[in-house]
């Protein structure tokens, strides 16, 4: 390995690459990419958590492999090959999910089987991890993961907090004695749209904080 | 060598699929058994949960464990029935339910169902049936746990595939399930079923509860899957009436 020698492996660039997916780079709030599971997912925080962690999983070890076998992909049959990598790695996830947590991937049903088609990435793979070699390509992968995984664990937060009154299962509500008072759970925050209207929430504030993401 | 010419793409296809697939296999047979048991253990969860025990699940460390010892400890016996009301022998009640959908598709005649019976720390007896159908989107299950009488309604468990969110798929919530509780489903000896009433179903109604608001489609599933389920286990309610009844009356001549 004589090539990470030369570079060591948390160089500011390659940590760069780690984190730049969490602010500017974000893949849900700037690059718009993997919407429709951050709506799907995230009424409750802990299948958020799981489908962030099988996200990080799978974009990290995709764009890995990718990488390391980027030289020999014939240019023709590339994206088949992509997408081989990545549909086996989603069913790996898939069967370890049934095994053991599974009630957790009850829940998440078919969106396991649908972080194929993320576009974050195939995005990922066709915009690095083929030109790149194989460690910044994983921890590109990795921090896109996570910056996904951000937004769906933020969403998770504010959608089971708002609208069941629980955290992670858990009555928090309950407990500081919210409801004696009169407060009742917001129904629309479980619902579809309103995880449309709190990502468009999150982009708000991300950029009235970041004024160079707002296009002209 | 050519990475593009045609030999070249076809033997990386070739190598890569059966790589993959190896590696995918390899991962199926060895976890395999472990879904199997979480498959089991969701089954005999929602058995329990029908009778109202084996509610601690979530809190437990070891929910297997837990549950397969409430399971052990509160489900007395199961057996198989056939539409014609006898008790049919050799066959493993339990795994029944892992097709139920093949035994509902046979003609009538054919079918063979699972009763599973229960018996909480008073003594009291319950008849777990388990019931199939379809609701709006994909099938919707349950299972309905009806008392000594074989009438009045203990508790029910539903679950479903891919109801809507918020709408159809309240019918998997406790607050749903709780109105079943001390329903009818006999009138006058007959199989009713309960009905899901669409604006509410009047209090006194032991035939009704009320449907789900938003959910008419899923409500109209759950409602023909308990008639025709329950349907199937008439012939052999009334030989388990009138053999209780003979019994009740021989005390009485006695």
């Amino acid at each position: 390995m004589s090539k990470q020698e030369k570079e060591p492996l948390f160089s500011a660039k390659n940590m760069k690459l780690l984190t730049a997916p969490f602010g500017q780079n974000n893949p849900i709030t700037v690059q718009i990419l993997g919407i429709c599971s951050a709506l799907a997912v995230t009424a409750k925080l802990k299948p958020a958590f799981v489908m962030a962690l099988s996200v990080i999983v799978v974009t990290g070890f995709s764009s890995m492999i990718i990488s390391l076998i980027r030289k020999g992909i014939p240019n023709r049959i590339r994206i088949i090959v992509q997408l081989v990598v990545v549909a086996a790695l989603v069913i790996l996830v898939d069967q370890v999910l049934k095994a053991f947590v599974y009630d957790v991937s009850k829940q998440l049903s078919v969106f396991v089987g649908l972080i194929i088609t993320n576009c974050i990435i195939m995005g990922r793979i066709e915009a690095f991890a083929l030109g790149n070699k194989p460690w910044p390509a994983f921890l590109d992968g990795v921090g896109n993961g996570m910056g996904y995984g951000m937004i769906l664990i933020i969403l998770g937060f504010f959608r089971e907090l708002l609208g069941s009154g629980t955290l992670w299962g858990y009555p928090v509500l309950e407990k500081i004695g919210l409801y004696n008072i009169g407060y009742v759970n917001n129904g629309l925050m479980i619902l579809p749209p309103m995880a449309l209207i709190c990502v468009g929430l999150i982009i708000w504030f991300q950029r009235s904080r970041n004024k160079n993401l707002i296009e002209k | 060598m050519n990475k593009n010419s045609n030999t070249y793409i076809i033997i990386y296809a070739s190598v890569m699929v059966v790589i993959v697939a190896a590696v995918l296999s390899f991962a199926s047979l060895s976890l395999k058994n472990i879904q199997e048991e979480n498959v089991k253990i969701e089954k005999k969860g929602d058995i329990l949960r029908s009778v109202g025990e084996g509610g601690e699940a979530d809190q437990v460390a070891d929910k297997n464990a837990y549950i397969n010892e409430m399971y052990a400890k509160y489900i007395v016996d199961s057996y198989a029935v056939n539409v014609a009301g006898d008790k049919v022998d050799g066959v493993d009640a339990f795994a029944l339910l892992s097709d139920l959908k093949a035994q509902y598709d046979k003609p009538e005649k054919e079918r063979t169902l699972p009763v599973f019976v229960s018996k909480n720390d008073e003594g009291n007896i319950s008849y777990v049936i388990p019931v199939w159908g379809a609701g709006l989107w994909g099938p919707v299950w349950g299972y309905i746990a009806l008392a000594d009488d074989w009438d009045t309604v203990d508790g029910v468990v539903f679950g479903h595939k891919s109801e809507t969110p918020g709408l159809g798929a309240e019918i998997a919530t406790p607050a749903f399930q709780a109105q079943f509780k001390g329903k009818k489903i006999l009138q006058d000896g007959k199989v009713v079923a309960i009905k899901l009433q669409k604006g509410g179903a009047p209090d006194d109604d032991p035939y009704a509860v009320d449907a789900v608001s938003g959910g008419t489609l899923t409500s109209v599933g759950v409602e023909n899957m308990l008639k025709d389920c329950l349907k199937d286990y008439d012939a052999f309610i009334q030989k388990q009436l009138s053999a209780s009844s003979g019994t009740a009356a021989n005390v009485v001549n006695q």
